[in-house]
């Protein structure tokens, strides 16, 4: 058994003849905090989508306990994601069950537990992201933060090897964010997982990850961990994390002479 | 156009998928019955109060033609004809595509904007053994029981018109519409046309909403789509449906 659980190899996709990703190679050891950084665009989130096996590689493979994931078929796909459990950026709730019976989804669906069982088991996690006390709310009662840890738990529900975080610190207030970054790295050690967090929140990323890939222009820009990441001379790294306004990635969007544009009658 | 023919390959597989996928809304039947509630139950005040009023001017309607003939005793006959041949599964297939269909678009078009559906997907569940399947049964079970209301409703609407009202017999009524309507020819063809409206209606709606652009302009479109590609298919079904069953 490899120490990766996940592992990227040569990895292209691309669609409507653009190439999103140009041949990335990415490793995520077991029971380690690994981040995929970039900028917006940058085919963070389909990364994610690739190691779900959503999409499909154009070329290349991706890996996930030793299996191709893009060779699987539906039944072979669905035995992998039952060892993953995903945070999608905005919670993806069902709207019309309520917390409890969110986080009770996977095992009702998944597994022949009684209900007696099901009813602890829900509790538990939804005590360990502390909103026992919120579980007969519906999520349009929740806050954006409640909402998050909610779907934390029930992307815990089932215990699994890899947790996937989709941009799990956006749009939330400093509290909120503090909170979801020990869970995310309490939850990984506690269940002995491995997360694969995609973020561009560089100072709470940096404070949980064992190790970040930097994705830029559809390859691995830079790796290693945030304090050589912190320390690091490429100007796009260097930019990133560091907040800067101008650099390699231009504040402007391309266009042309300002003057000649303004004084044009029309766009 | 070509788009056109790719939509339509991809709701037939959508279709096929379906039935494929059905067992789970059978096994766990509390799943599609609470789909039953939503777009049959629900679809219950505006299928009554269109029938009633459907019922009534058809009997207005008819006695001012047919006592031209001295043949207002037909009057019970007609309303009833016109209602368990035509009316009732038609009118009852377009109001479900303006109740339920749309709430069903929106609703699987929403789950998509909020990544519900990829959430689930991502769970290893099936979205369409899961979320489809039973709306889609829901659907095919609720509507010809609607349809069947439909007439019934509509039938006692056009009684209260010609007898208290107009002061047609009671009996040539009741009586000429049991002689006159075959169980058959007349009502058998009108439940089979409100299954095939059935699943038209509900298919289009559940396609629609899988279908949809993840936006609120997408969701928008495809509901708008689901009215108006629901009630063109099942005007051309019903002609189709109605000379098929003359010449048999």
């Amino acid at each position: 058994m490899t120490d990766n659980i996940v592992e990227i190899d040569n990895l292209s996709f691309g669609y409507k003849g653009r190439l999103l990703h140009k041949g990335i190679n990415m490793a995520f050891p077991r029971g380690k905090v690994v981040a995929i950084m970039g900028g917006s665009g940058s085919g963070k989130t389909t990364l994610l989508r690739l190691i779900g096996g959503q999409i499909k590689p154009t070329q290349g493979e991706v890996r996930v306990d030793g299996m191709v994931v893009h060779e699987q078929d539906r039944d072979g796909i669905y035995q992998l994601r039952r060892k993953m459990g995903m945070l999608f950026q905005h919670g993806a709730l069902f709207t019309d069950l309520s917390t409890f019976d969110n986080v009770a989804f996977p095992m009702r669906e998944l597994t022949d537990l009684p209900e007696s069982m099901i009813k602890d088991l829900v509790l538990m996690k939804l005590n360990a992201v502390g909103l026992r006390g919120a579980h007969a709310l519906m999520p349009t009662e929740l806050s954006g933060g409640m909402a998050r840890r909610v779907a934390l738990a029930r992307a815990i529900a089932l215990d699994p090897c890899i947790i996937m975080y989709d941009e799990p610190f956006a749009g939330l207030d400093p509290i909120s964010m503090g909170v979801i970054c020990d869970l995310i790295r309490s939850l990984n050690d506690a269940l002995g997982a491995t997360s694969i967090i995609v973020s561009h929140d560089v100072k709470e990323t940096f404070l949980i990850a064992d190790y970040v890939y930097f994705v830029a222009d559809g390859v691995v820009a830079a790796e290693g961990t945030p304090h050589d990441l912190m320390q690091s001379p490429l100007p796009f790294v260097h930019q990133f994390v560091h907040g800067e306004k101008d650099g390699p990635v231009p504040f402007h969007y391309p266009a042309g002479n300002y003057q000649s544009e303004l004084l044009k009658q029309r766009l | 156009m070509i788009a056109r023919v790719w939509r339509l390959g991809a709701g037939a597989r959508l279709f096929f998928l379906t039935i494929i996928y059905s067992g789970e809304s059978f096994r766990r039947f509390h799943l599609t019955l609470r789909e039953i509630y939503f777009t049959g139950v629900m679809s219950l005040l505006i299928i009554i109060v269109s029938a009633f009023f459907v019922g009534m001017v058809l009997a207005l309607q008819g006695y001012n033609t047919l006592q031209k003939y001295g043949s207002s005793e037909a009057i019970g006959v007609l309303v009833a004809l016109s209602l368990v041949r035509e009316l009732g599964p038609v009118v009852t297939a377009l109001l479900f595509a303006g109740r339920a269909g749309t709430a069903i678009t929106a609703e699987i078009g929403l789950m998509k904007t909020t990544e519900q559906l990829s959430a689930m997907e991502m769970m290893a569940v099936n979205p369409i053994a899961r979320v489809v399947a039973p709306r889609f049964w829901a659907g095919v079970i609720s509507m010809p029981i609607l349809a069947a209301l439909f007439s019934m409703v509509g039938v006692l609407g056009g009684y209260l018109v010609a007898v208290p009202l107009i002061g047609v017999d009671s009996g040539a009524f009741w009586s000429q519409m049991q002689a006159n309507v075959d169980v058959r020819a007349d009502i058998i063809n009108g439940v089979i046309k409100s299954v095939v409206f059935a699943v038209a209606c509900t298919m289009i709606a559940l396609f629609e909403g899988f279908d949809a652009p993840p936006t609120a302009e997408g969701v928008s479109h495809a509901t708008t789509r689901t009215v108006v590609i629901s009630s063109l298919t099942v005007l051309g079904l019903d002609f189709v449906l109605t000379s098929f069953m003359m010449v048999v």
